[in-house]
């Protein structure tokens, strides 16, 4: 008896533990990046373009170029993704075929994000012509996120009932029709939760979007989805690294470092606010 | 009684992979009467069940032999439409299974999907089924909230308004009464009971006494097999087989 009650004490003090480990790591990060760069930013920080060989002025085409970008990466992976999820878990034909089809897809989400980037110089800039730019860099950063879009859509098709499907089949709805009224209302918040945090990801990213578009510096804003971009991931790597006078920028590294993180983390915001709301609109 | 068969199965075969789920089922549905399937868990009264609007299609790995006839016309055939028989051929599932949409929205599902857009007319076709289903008092005033408020018992009275909105010919019930409480089951029978001046009704039920109350023709299933098939008084007043007086008796089941 008296033993029971000790190993459940030391078994939830492990527990405790690992998730204050985690958490201490995560406010250590964010407390240490909010303190160094959070005296940069200013409005000028976020509305000017660098100045002075980048050791004075803004960030703004750097976040510009994110934002642009992440549209082009969403604009291919949310549709493609959720298509293939919904073909794969409502369509598809369960067997050997689609259970390889499905090791695959996980397989791609552990590949290396300077692999996409590579792959991405091949296709996208060398084969389909499209140069180092915005397009180039967002449909790598797509490809990228697709494994995750896919994934996050069948896991949410999953959740739907399988009763909803067969009621509407057997009141004489098509197979379309009782995925598009009675399946996909349901498991859409799901979707795009995994959609946005996977965007989320692939806006942070910077080995995809070194070849293939992104800039060191440029004097000006990009004019057309063929231009080259700045981005804050990348330029946070140069200020970090490849700058002449790295000690001169580090106050601005972390400026340019809090920006990306506030910003991803109103992306995985966004995705929770999402998923809140939808979910109340749509069930009890 | 020389009654038509609105359904019929001739020597009805099912498989699940290689495993035989039925065997040489031949059962005639009369038209505007309720046929009860009854057995032991197992049994394939489901499955039998769902043989009649091709509802085991959406199963993999299944497969049908012999001939199920509608009218007449072997609903495998090439040129019938599966969309178009089930709406011939309603059903009400085992549990309550309403879309977690509003009582209004549920109730039109069938008919929207089958091409109705008209307010006014769907209007008077949710409150005609809804009527039809004995739920319309209960609910006329709350047709804007979601269906899973509603007692288990609503629930299965509005899949019942829901299959019949599209007005088909058949309608099968898959053990309806099996996750819902007595005075609910009371007020399902009695529906049942009225819906064959119109309808032909099959009715899968592991109650015997459920059967005995709401059928004309009752069919005996074990392991797959036609044991028995009659009127209901006679199958449980003479049954002809030793096995159906075991299993109506309560000596196994």
């Amino acid at each position: 008896m008296k033993k029971k009650k000790v190993v459940q004490f030391f078994g939830f003090l492990l527990l405790r533990v690992c998730l204050f480990t985690v958490l201490a790591v995560l406010l250590i990060i964010l407390f240490d990046i909010g303190k160094k760069g959070g005296g940069t930013i200013s409005w000028e920080f976020l509305s000017k373009p660098p100045r002075r060989g980048m050791t004075e002025g803004g960030i703004f085409p750097a976040i510009f170029g994110t934002f642009l970008v992440t549209i082009v990466t969403a604009v291919l992976a949310i549709p493609l993704g959720m298509f293939t999820a919904i073909y794969l878990n409502e369509y598809a034909k369960q067997g050997r075929m689609t259970r390889l089809i499905r090791l695959s897809i996980r397989n791609l989400s552990g590949v290396p994000s300077i692999v996409y980037g590579l792959f991405g110089v091949i296709l996208f800039v060398n084969i389909l012509k499209f140069g180092t730019s915005i397009l180039s860099a967002g449909l790598t950063l797509g490809l990228m996120t697709l494994p995750w879009t896919i994934t996050a859509g069948e896991e949410a098709l999953k959740t739907i009932p399988n009763s909803y499907r067969e009621g509407a089949l057997a009141l004489g709805a098509t197979k379309w029709q009782s995925i598009r009224t009675n399946v996909l209302p349901y498991a859409m918040p799901g979707m795009l939760t995994g959609t946005v945090l996977g965007l989320a990801r692939a806006a942070g990213e910077t080995a995809p979007i070194m070849f293939t578009g992104a800039a060191f510096y440029l004097p000006m804003l990009p004019k057309s989805l063929t231009d080259q971009f700045m981005a804050l991931p990348y330029h946070l790597y140069i200020m970090a690294t490849q700058h002449h006078d790295i000690a001169k920028v580090r106050p601005l590294a972390y400026g340019t470092a809090l920006v990306l993180i506030v910003l991803v983390l109103g992306l995985n915001l966004t995705a929770v606010i999402i998923r809140y709301r939808l979910r109340r609109k749509r069930r009890m | 009684m020389d009654l038509r068969p609105k359904i019929e199965t001739l020597d009805l075969d099912f498989y699940y992979g290689k495993k035989i789920a039925l065997k040489k089922l031949n059962i005639a549905c009369h038209e505007k009467r309720v046929t009860a399937i009854i057995g032991p868990s197992g049994c394939g009264k489901s499955t039998f069940i769902r043989t009649l609007n091709r509802m085991n299609d959406v199963v993999a790995g299944t497969r049908c032999g012999g001939e199920i006839l509608l009218d007449g016309k072997n609903i495998h055939a090439p040129d019938m439409d599966v969309v178009d028989l089930r709406r011939r051929v309603g059903m009400v599932f085992q549990k309550p299974n309403p879309f977690p949409k509003s009582i209004f929205d549920n109730a039109a599902y069938g008919l929207r999907v089958n091409g109705l857009r008209n307010r006014d007319r769907l209007e008077e076709a949710v409150e005609k089924s809804l009527r039809a289903a004995a739920l319309w008092d209960e609910v006329k005033d709350r047709l804007r909230e979601n269906a899973f408020a509603l007692s288990g018992g609503q629930q299965q009275r509005l899949c019942i308004a829901r299959a019949l909105a599209v007005e088909p010919e058949v309608m099968l019930f898959d053990e309806p009464c099996s996750a819902i409480d007595p005075i609910a089951t009371a007020k399902i029978e009695e529906l049942i009971q009225r819906m064959k001046k119109d309808y032909t009704v099959v009715i899968v039920t592991h109650n015997m006494q459920q059967a005995a109350r709401v059928s004309d023709y009752t069919a005996f299933l074990m392991l797959g097999e036609l044991i028995e098939f009659d009127e209901t008084n006679k199958i449980f007043t003479a049954p002809s087989q030793k096995l159906t007086e075991d299993y109506i008796t309560g000596r196994f089941g």
